[in-house]
């Protein structure tokens, strides 16, 4: 059998690259038509319905009706809930991975922190929700608490917790842990020795941070921004559960467009989601190229 | 040494507020629950829960539809890494962006071009579960991808299929009696992470109509106050234990047994 397979293939040389890489790609078949059939195929279905008008012929004004009034409201509000969660966020989690890593805290500690941002982060949608409102919702335990204890009633005082701000808060409980889980390594990979030349050359803290720190990590702190950004904007549970469809952004105003189009114009509709691939397209390439740049520094 | 003191004072601040913001909205969820009877402290919220019949239904639906996916998934997903291991290696970067795609397509994006593409004849998907499973399916790819691959690259894969090839075993016993228990830490996490993404799972199971516990929480967060925040914490303590199981089970694994993002 072998010996009959070598002489088989010693005869056909010349044709065996291409007859081993065709019968390669069958072998990744299945995987490739399913991601074709029900993720690249209906996406390119809401493309193509996104330069098409009613009659089917193509056409732009779809695209220029995202610039009516309500529309763009609903993508800039979209970004500044990802904006401020991302940044937000980004900061708060990194103070804490910083504090965990090279805060001079012991390992359990950060274990811990670790394993939980991996649970946290993946903790997000109607459940969220329902505890935000159980704890700062309008008689929530933290807020009836607030009053009793301290007379101060946080809703007379401007906060709702299902408003810009609220949500905003309530993203953070899964950007937070996200944060924490993707600057870590990038944290581990600051070197002692970085530091302590510093301190041998006679630099300050800051000019540490300044000169030496920032610098090495800003590509992955940029990055984490960027990635905490999409995972903000596309979220609809979270928003859905928490406001009851009641906040205009853009998941919110596709499911109510899905549901019945609200927009009483389907292929504005399709163009709604092709705007948000779109963004979020440019957030993941920008994010992966940043990684690649950050890579250089947090090899070990 | 009063320099690394007050770096340690700093840490235990930060490490307090982050502790503070993330245990008070369970505590508070969970002391909520049990304001269901006025005046006392009781577990008649959950009770309520429990005894409604379409948590059970819902909840069963859900548990089967996490079932099927994990078992799709990785159908679709092991062939598929090891044949870019052993045969392929030229695919992966096409791999791991379609691996990426589900992160690109957000889910509300993606049932709205499910729905669009399925609803009408010659493939009218659209009231079969097959359609809510593919999504899911297509949800968990970034996770499930990762996992096998990572599983796949802390073994000698070549080497173990050729050691049992030329013991003369046959692929569907190379596959199953030893290249999978030798990833079987990375299939479990592959497992209960997806069960943790499809069990609460409100977009894709909202928007094809289906009578699962993600809608139905919501549902009975528009109707009731201390019910909800029992279901909260059961599905807490759900997901957060297949989620813990997993990373405690992926810390012994080779690279960051990490996992990046989510379906919110």
């Amino acid at each position: 059998m072998t010996v009959t397979g070598v002489q088989v293939a010693g005869a056909h040389t010349a044709r065996l690259p291409l007859r081993a890489s065709l019968g390669g790609w069958i072998g990744l078949a299945p995987f490739l038509l399913f991601a074709l059939a029900f993720m690249l195929l209906p996406a390119g279905v809401l493309l193509v319905g996104a330069f098409q008008d009613a009659r089917g012929g193509f056409t732009l004004v779809n695209l220029l009706h995202l610039f009516r009034p309500n529309i763009l409201h609903s993508y800039l509000l979209t970004i500044e809930v990802s904006l401020v969660t991302a940044t937000g966020g980004a900061l708060l989690g990194f103070l804490l991975a910083y504090a965990v890593t090279l805060g001079g805290l012991a390992p359990g500690v950060r274990n811990f922190l670790v394993t939980f941002s991996g649970v946290a982060s993946n903790f997000a949608g109607v459940p969220l929700a329902f505890a935000f409102i159980a704890t700062l919702g309008r008689v929530g335990l933290v807020t009836t608490l607030m009053k009793t204890l301290f007379g101060i009633s946080l809703y007379d005082s401007g906060f709702n917790l299902y408003s810009f701000w609220g949500l905003s808060f309530t993203y953070l409980y899964f950007q937070l842990p996200l944060m924490v889980l993707i600057i870590t390594p990038a944290l581990d990979g600051m070197r002692k020795e970085w530091r302590e030349a510093c301190e041998n050359l006679g630099a300050s803290h800051l000019q540490y941070w300044r000169h030496v720190a920032l610098p090495i990590l800003m590509p992955s702190l940029l990055s984490s921004v960027i990635l905490l950004f999409g995972n903000a904007f596309g979220a609809y549970a979270t928003a859905y559960a928490l406001t009851g469809g009641f906040i205009n952004l853009v998941p919110i105003q596709i499911g109510a467009q899905i549901r019945g189009d609200v927009l009483h114009d389907p292929n504005l509709g399709y163009a709604l989601a092709m705007g948000m691939v779109v963004v979020m397209t440019l957030s993941i390439l920008a994010y992966t190229s940043l990684q690649r740049r950050a890579a250089r520094f947090t090899r070990t | 040494m009063s320099d690394t003191m007050r770096r340690k004072g700093w840490s235990w601040l930060w490490l307090a507020l982050g502790t503070l913001y993330f245990f008070l909205p369970l505590v508070a969820t969970f002391l909520f629950s049990l304001k269901g009877k006025k005046g006392v402290l009781s577990f008649i919220a959950y009770a309520h829960v429990f005894a409604d019949p379409q948590f059970v239904q819902t909840f069963t639906f859900s548990l089967e539809m996490a079932v099927v996916t994990i078992v799709a998934g990785l159908a679709l997903m092991i062939p598929t890494a090891i044949w870019v291991h052993l045969r392929l290696p030229r695919a992966r970067p096409l791999i791991e962006i379609f691996a990426l795609l589900p992160f690109v397509i957000p889910p509300i994006v993606l049932v709205f071009g499910l729905i669009r593409m399925y609803s009408r004849p010659p493939f009218a998907l659209v009231t079969s579960p097959v359609l809510l499973v593919a999504g899911y399916v297509v949800l968990s790819f970034p996770y499930v991808f990762r996992s096998v691959d990572a599983g796949l690259r802390a073994i000698d894969l070549r080497m173990l299929t050729e050691a049992a090839q030329s013991l003369g075993s046959r692929w569907g016993t190379t596959l199953f009696r030893v290249v999978l228990p030798n990833i079987r830490v990375s299939l479990l996490s592959a497992a209960f992470l997806t069960f943790s993404i499809v069990v609460g799972e409100l977009t894709l199971a909202v928007m094809l109509a289906w009578p699962a516990f993600g809608p139905y929480m919501a549902l009975v967060g528009r109707d009731l106050a201390y019910e909800p925040a029992a279901l909260a914490i059961i599905s807490f303590l759900l997901t957060w234990g297949a989620l813990l199981v997993m990373q405690l089970l992926s810390r012994g694994l080779r690279g960051p047994g990490t996992t990046v993002g989510g379906v919110h």
